[in-house]
């Protein structure tokens, strides 16, 4: 019974969310939909932990679907590279259930609670689903499922204007899947074969035609638009901003990860390291985007009035930091690029949990209308000083381990301009994080609004967000763990140490 | 050796934070809590004096932050030196403190104690530190938990020097002193405090060895050297005795600190000999210097004139650590201390002022000498302290950065020295000449009118203590530069 368990784990994992949708449209009740969620995200977090275990242990973990042996039937493969990702998405899945239900209860129509966590149910085992297949087309099926449910869940957000978010997010999202299932059809085209490893033995045979030097290029536009990687992550800040806040919360925090779990899979995976960084100039051209996403997406972070939307232009910002790492394409680069993949996602999550728990009190996003907010919410407004140092890299937070990281990658590479950008990029976080603190403690709470009635945010709010506020600074006082994992992870997709 | 005591001590202000916190409607227990908490710590620093002084060495380390990179500290004469300045400082502070802020009527007062608690566990993890990251863990804990007290008043102005305030020091410290300190390791593959230094068979050298060093002194925005000093006056909107104590004693002092430290540990003396990395820092630090005293001068702000006098004291000991001679590192050691002594009397009489006749600017201090004479006798002295006349603990620091010099060849510092004392002279006796020799103007009080004893009696202390430190400055200096590899 045990070992059977532990044999279909890594699809369980995929269809125990799957399946909990359908029950929340089912049950119809906000309070059932609600447990479902609950439990099915706190199981696949649990069989995450496994996985991440076993991978450890055996370096692998393959599950043939339906038992039709890969490379013709289906395979999931899970290694540490996808374990990590994994454990952070359900990880922060499971946060979000606990927090959801007061924050989501004032956002949305009763009638319509079930539908939110149906979706999140959804998205959350499409994003699953990416992480732990071993094929190529099967992932793009996970990505448009995990796309299509947060479309929708965007467009449940409060207000009118997430309709348009939703349908600017639905336009990119869906030219990205586009571009990814084109180049997943041109390599199709030359191999004959879909599943992942073998892929890669297949591949090098036609290293020289244009038909897979095209197929790379549309898988990795289509990737990047999904990741919000600069140019294409206008859709980003709107479908932050006009989200629900529990779906912003957990959006932020995993989506855009995956997609770039997804493209670094492909690339490094698939491709292959010489083949995308030797023969292709893919690392300078990422390594521009990077750059250029960290500088914008700071500068126009500063000059955001809604809190939501700064801390949306934040992330295009940390995207970069995080592409950046990765395509150094050396071991050290990988690993800093992963760290931070985790650490971003922890520390934004964070970041938007407390916001989020601030728009619940206040009913407004707007920098302005959380002045006071210090004195009157002391403990999430603390939260969110904690999760802003850590985006600004200070120590003991996960944010300091990241810019380590990232910074001893960059000098090994001899990467000299775009430490510097990233230097100057993570100063002038220090300016937009110190606009929110400066609205929050140094503004008298104004005497004329409704919200006073409330306290501190409630109980559900305050532990998820606290949570992720712990993990984040247990990682920045002792990272050994977690960058002895990512290190692992990298010198498994770099091949040994490059 | 390993000793968990250097971890006790340093996380023992932090722990006793909580009872202070939780005291708040107690005023008198919460201080009596504080003061005891200060006594404690300074106890427990200096039963480290003995062992240290015999040769011993104790360490430990908490656990790993990265790996190879551990959270560690290890104690060396200098570090305790540092942390018994702090410790010891700490209680009188908190005594005029009280004082000082119940006199004005602060608010959130337990804010404020519960901050100065952390800052100053902040300073004892800088002294103890055994590597750069530790070091830079504590710094940057220092930065946070000060920013509180700068800003205590929560209004416009507090906001904007805040905003001055943790701008310079998070920039230059994320900008310039992390990369500094990742390149360390990376080149090093070391960041131990280390007798010699940890660059000797690296190949650095040139202006890479020169870049880094500059990138650590400028990265240590707490040292002050110009241009990245505006910090320093912008903070002084604080209490008066947060302006005395972290930005005389423990803020500031942490800058310089870290500066030699990192001279004498990370680089050593005799690769920055080799080099001449440092060369090019002693003249920032002696156009530093000059320049401060000059805008000191015309500061009629009392506070801002001792926060630029500051600016200038620091320069000193950034001198003594990049003229790359062991004698004057260890003499910047010295003025670490007397310096601390001497900065915080004149703080504490700027503070007692305050309190007794809200006066803050210089020109109005015309004949206050009668009304307040213990004050005012006590800045007389912290001044000719800290213009290096004997018998005070400051013409030590000052003769043994002279002989640094001599040591190493820069002649011309002899001349930036002397003009300096001469400067300091200008602004920093002309304080109490007014309060003595002038007469006074009708709204001053006739007649004895001194603040609350708790705020006098403190700044009587500092003020022996320049006079005493005067007969123990060789002990000190031995002391100090024993662990610097060498003996004047």
């Amino acid at each position: 019974m045990i070992t059977a368990f532990f044999n279909q784990m890594p699809v369980l994992v995929v269809v125990v969310p799957l399946l909990a949708a359908p029950l929340c449209v089912l049950a119809h009740r906000a309070f059932a939909a609600w447990l479902l969620y609950v439990l099915a995200s706190w199981s696949a977090f649990g069989m995450a932990f496994l996985l991440f275990v076993q991978a450890k242990i055996a370096g692998q973990v393959s599950y043939a679907v339906g038992d039709w042996a890969p490379p013709f039937g289906i395979e999931l493969v899970i290694d540490t590279y996808s374990a990590l990702v994994l454990l952070l998405v359900t990880g922060v899945a499971a946060l979000t259930g606990i927090y959801a239900r007061k924050s989501i209860a004032s956002e949305i129509t009763i009638e319509r609670e079930y539908l939110v966590f149906a979706l999140m149910l959804l998205c959350l085992a499409g994003l699953i689903g990416i992480t732990v297949t071993g094929d190529a087309f099967n992932l793009f099926v996970f990505l448009e499922i995990s796309s299509l449910s947060s479309y929708a869940l965007i467009a449940m957000g409060p207000k009118r204007r997430a309709l348009l978010s939703s349908f600017q997010y639905l336009i990119m999202g869906t030219v990205g899947g586009t571009f990814l299932l084109i180049g997943i059809g041109l390599i199709f085209m030359m191999t004959g074969t879909l599943n992942m490893a073998d892929l890669a033995e297949r591949l090098p045979g036609v290293y020289d035609t244009r038909t897979v030097q095209a197929g790379l290029a549309f898988v990795v536009v289509g990737l990047s638009l999904k990741a919000a990687l600069m140019p294409a992550h206008i859709w980003l800040p709107n479908a932050y901003t006009y989200a629900p806040s529990t779906v912003s919360a957990f959006i932020a925090a995993t989506a855009t990860k995956v997609a770039v779990y997804a493209l670094f899979r492909f690339v490094f995976t698939i491709f292959g390291v010489g083949y995308a960084f030797g023969s292709l100039p893919l690392g300078t051209l990422l390594l521009t985007l990077a750059a250029i996403s960290m500088i914008a997406g700071s500068l126009a972070s500063i000059f955001q009035t809604d809190v939501k939307r700064l801390l949306a232009w934040s992330s295009v910002a940390q995207m970069g930091y995080i592409v950046a790492g990765f395509a150094l394409a050396s071991t050290a680069g990988v690993s800093a690029g992963l760290v931070h993949l985790l650490n971003h996602g922890i520390i934004k999550g964070a970041l938007f949990m407390a916001v989020g728990a601030m728009i619940w009190r206040v009913r407004a996003s707007s920098i302005n209308d959380l002045a006071g907010l210090g004195r009157a919410m002391p403990l999430t407004s603390a939260a969110f000083v904690v999760g802003g140092l850590s985006l600004i890299g200070v120590p003991a937070t996960a944010g300091f381990i990241s810019k380590w990281a990232l910074l001893s990658a960059l000098f090994e590479a001899g990467r000299y301009g775009v430490m510097a950008v990233l230097l100057v990029a993570s100063l002038l976080s220090i300016i937009y994080v110190g606009r929110v603190i400066e609205a929050l403690y140094f503004r008298p709470l104004p005497d004329d609004v409704s919200h006073h009635q409330h306290g501190e945010a409630p109980l559900g709010m305050q532990v998820a967000t606290w949570a992720l506020i712990a993990i984040n600074i247990a990682i920045g006082v002792h990272a050994t763990p977690e960058l002895e994992a990512t290190g692992r992870a990298a010198a498994l997709l770099v091949g040994g140490g490059t | 050796m390993s000793d968990v005591w250097l971890a006790w001590l340093v996380a023992w202000p932090v722990v006793m934070a909580l009872p202070v916190a939780l005291f708040g409607r107690w005023p008198n227990l919460r201080e009596a809590i504080s003061l005891a908490t200060g006594v404690a710590l300074l106890v427990g620093v200096a039963t480290f004096i003995g062992p240290v002084a015999a040769g011993a060495r104790p360490s430990f380390s908490v656990f790993s932050i990265l790996p190879g990179l551990d959270l560690a500290f290890a104690l060396e004469p200098f570090g305790l030196i540092f942390a018994l300045i702090a410790a010891a400082l700490w209680p009188l502070t908190t005594l005029y403190a009280a004082g000082y802020m119940r006199g004005n009527d602060e608010p959130h007062q337990t804010r404020f104690f519960v901050c100065f608690a952390l800052a100053i566990s902040a300073a004892i993890g800088m002294a103890f530190s055994a590597n750069l990251l530790t070091l830079f863990v504590f710094y940057e804990m220092m930065t946070l938990t000060t920013y509180p007290l700068v800003t205590h008043h929560q209004d416009v102005e507090s906001r904007d020097s805040g905003r001055v305030y943790i701008g310079i020091l998070m920039v230059t410290s994320i900008g310039l002193f992390l990369p500094a300190i990742v390149i360390t390791w990376l080149i090093a593959g070391n960041v131990d405090f280390t007798p010699g230094g940890v660059f000797a068979d690296t190949g650095l050298g040139g202006l890479a060895a020169m870049g880094l060093y500059g990138a650590f002194i400028y990265g240590v925005g707490k040292a002050a050297v110009m241009p990245i000093h505006r910090w320093l006056p912008a903070a002084m909107v604080a209490p008066t005795p947060v302006s005395a104590l972290l930005h005389a004693v423990a803020v500031v002092k942490a800058g310089a600190f870290t500066v030699l430290k990192i001279t004498v540990y990370i680089f050593g003396i005799d690769f920055l000999q080799v080099t001449g990395a440092s060369e090019p820092f002693v003249w920032l630090a002696s156009f530093t210097l000059l320049a401060a005293s000059i805008v000191a001068i015309y500061c009629d702000n009392l506070k801002k004139r001792l926060a630029y006098s500051t600016i200038g004291q620091l320069s000193y000991i950034v001198l003594g650590a990049a003229m790359a001679s062991r004698l004057g590192a260890a003499a910047g050691g010295l003025h670490i201390v007397a310096h601390a002594f001497g900065k915080i009397t004149l703080f504490f009489c700027a503070g007692a002022i305050y309190t007794a006749v809200h006066r803050k600017y210089v020109s109005q201090l015309n004949g206050l000498g009668r009304a307040m004479p213990l004050t005012f006798a006590a800045f007389t002295v912290a001044a000719l302290s800290l213009i290096g006349l004997p018998p005070l603990a400051g013409a030590w620091s000052k003769w043994y950065l002279m002989s640094g010099a001599l040591d190493v060849d820069m002649q011309i510092v002899l001349g930036v020295l002397a003009v300096s004392s001469l400067l300091n002279i200008v602004y920093l006796l002309d304080i109490p000449a007014r309060a003595f020799f002038l007469p006074a103007d009708d709204q001053a009080p006739r007649g004895f009118s001194e603040a609350p004893a708790a705020c006098v009696i403190p700044l009587m202390i500092t003020a022996t203590g320049c006079v005493v430190l005067f007969f123990y400055a060789r002990p000190i200096l031995d002391f100090i530069a024993g662990s610097f590899g060498s003996t004047a």
